[in-house]
């Protein structure tokens, strides 16, 4: 009886073992009939990225919200010619690096062709005024002198 | 092992990614709108720096230290300026990695990999002060174009690895050799695969020195990403541009190395000084070669309040690029007298100065204390902005805190 129990066990096993065998046959020859079909895998490639552009809102946050007169996503403030500037100036470089500068129309005239020159900026056309009258209008230079006092001075109470 | 290198594969991934990998689709993406993984990265934890850091710019990635972080000797990474000109490489495998020595003026061009650097070549390590040729900037008028850094863009932490004099021999150099010029992995702004987004150098002289240094390692360890990650080629005293990041070619020159910010008004400054916002010709412009003397109080913070009677200790850094610091002051009396300071000598040639003075202030009051150095050669930090340039480079003005004594 004992016997009997150990010979039913290994055939139990012996077919699980086939099954298994078979099924990997099977899939193994699905995929590989498949890759013959389609061996860039191009219908699973497709399928994903598209579904997600649905997803992507136009009037998103992160679009071109305004707030308090500051464009969210750049920083920059709300005025003529900043839309022209947001899509001209922030595609290679951060809006903080425009920010930061502040410059007269000549020198952002020569600011510009230096980017054309060297950095691959395209011909701006008739926004390059517009951009640059932003710019001018809304960063101007601020009078430094020789050496400016000592601003924005937090006090706290030294402890050693 | 292999998942240990599988995850750092995956973080270097994401890492690119956020820094701005190619977008799959991302002509698909309607005009104005980024991605969100692309709006807030967080750069101090992308690169393991102090939250008290400065971001300056973010594409590419400019981040300065304020004078209370420098308080360190060694400047350990989250408290070390990031100046990136254009995009941190991607999917880097170090085991594969190679330096090429070419040029006009090479004997015989040769690669060798990181291992074959360490196997082949002694090793060094030696503390070295790097400054950004902008650095302070933002005190220039008219304004000079670019980064406006304060203070901050200056570091000295400890580099490990082999003199590029020892490869460049190994190699051989022409008698004609006049220059070297690095090429990095760094990818352009423009992602045009045919732009390098600098590329500079240095004369033979230093790029000979026992101190300049292709370097694998930074205070012990790895390279941070950020900072040139597997190799760097490390000159200090020079602008720090000099020290390009992630290089894997070294060209020997006949001529002055002509790389991306060699010429025009990058990293150049008027052979003859200027009236500010004088406009400069191209051929009437110079190299910069060593920085000036220079320093910083790193301890206090500006702005401390202390009771009258109290003794006030400062302490900092000073250095002079290729020079040694031999004398540092301090005054609280906006320059009309001067207090000597201790100061220690260099760790090595090249490394940054500790300075400590301790401050008696007379009476109540507001008051400012300057910090002045001066080189081996005599030369001291101005009270004003030095020599106005196109690009706002060489300020070495004296560091100035704000104490009162209430």
């Amino acid at each position: 009886m004992k016997n009997f129990d150990n010979l039913k066990n290994d055939f139990e096993r012996a077919r699980r073992v086939v099954i298994l065998a078979c099924t990997v046959v099977v899939l193994s020859s699905l995929l590989l009939i498949y890759l013959i079909i389609d061996p860039r895998l191009s219908a699973f490639k497709n399928a994903a990225p598209q579904s997600e552009m649905v997803d992507i809102p136009l009037d998103n946050d992160n679009n071109d919200t305004i707030e308090n007169g500051i464009h969210v996503r750049t920083g920059f403030v709300d005025a003529p010619g900043m839309i022209e500037t947001v899509q001209n100036c922030t595609n290679c470089h951060s809006s903080k690096l425009v920010i930061q500068n502040r410059m007269n129309a000549e020198r952002w005239k020569a600011t510009i062709q230096w980017m054309q020159e060297t950095q691959n900026l395209w011909d701006l056309g008739k926004n390059e005024e517009v951009i640059i009258n932003y710019l001018v209008t809304n960063y101007p230079p601020k009078k430094k002198g020789r050496r400016e006092g000592l601003g924005d001075i937090e006090w706290y109470t030294l402890k050693e | 092992m292999q998942r240990r290198k599988f995850i750092k594969r995956a973080t270097l991934a994401t890492f690119s990614g956020i820094i701005g990998s190619e977008i799959v689709y991302g002509l698909n993406i309607p005009q104005g709108y980024r991605p969100l993984a692309l709006q807030e990265p967080d750069p101090f934890k992308l690169f393991g720096k102090d939250a008290e850091m400065v971001v300056l710019n973010d594409k590419p990635w400019n981040m300065e230290a304020q004078a209370y972080l420098l308080d360190d000797r060694v400047t350990p990474n989250a408290k070390m300026f990031l100046r990136n000109n254009g995009l941190v490489p991607e999917n880097i495998d170090a085991q594969k990695w190679t330096l090429t020595i070419d040029g006009e003026s090479v004997v015989a061009k040769k690669s060798y990999t990181i291992q074959e650097l360490k196997a082949n070549f002694k090793v060094f390590t030696y503390q070295l002060t790097l400054e950004c040729g902008g650095n302070g900037r933002s005190e220039f008028d008219p304004p000079a174009k670019g980064n406006q850094w304060t203070i901050g863009a200056v570091s000295c932490a400890k580099w490990t690895g082999v003199r590029l004099r020892d490869v460049l021999e190994d190699a051989g150099i022409k008698d004609d050799a006049v220059y070297i010029g690095y090429h990095g992995a760094d990818i352009h702004l423009s992602r045009n695969p045919d732009k390098e987004s600098i590329s500079r150098g240095a004369p033979m002289a230093k790029a000979l020195q026992d101190e300049t240094l292709l370097a694998f390692q930074m205070n012990g360890k790895d390279i941070p990403l950020a900072h040139g990650y597997p190799l760097r080629l490390i000159a200090g005293g020079w602008p720090a541009s000099v020290s390009g990041k992630w290089v894997n070619r070294i060209s020997i020159r006949n001529k002055v190395h002509d790389g991306a910010k060699m010429g025009g008004t990058s990293y150049r400054v008027p052979c003859n000084t200027v009236a500010p916002g004088e406009k400069v010709a191209d051929e009437d412009m110079c190299i910069i070669e060593s920085m000036p003397v220079k320093s910083l109080i790193t301890y206090p913070k500006s702005g401390a309040m202390l009771p009258e009677g109290k003794k006030l200790n400062i302490r900092g850094h000073a250095w002079a690029g290729e020079l040694e610091v031999t004398q540092m002051e301090y005054s609280i009396d906006f320059g009309a007298t001067w207090q000597i300071c201790s100061i220690e000598k260099p760790v090595n040639r090249l490394a940054w100065q500790h300075f400590s003075a301790e401050v008696d202030f007379p009476k109540k009051g507001y008051y400012e204390i300057w910090a002045k150095a001066t080189d081996s050669q005599g030369v001291a930090q101005p009270m004003l902005l030095p020599g106005w340039n196109p690009k706002g480079y060489l300020n070495n003005a004296c560091h100035r805190i704000a104490v009162k004594v209430t």
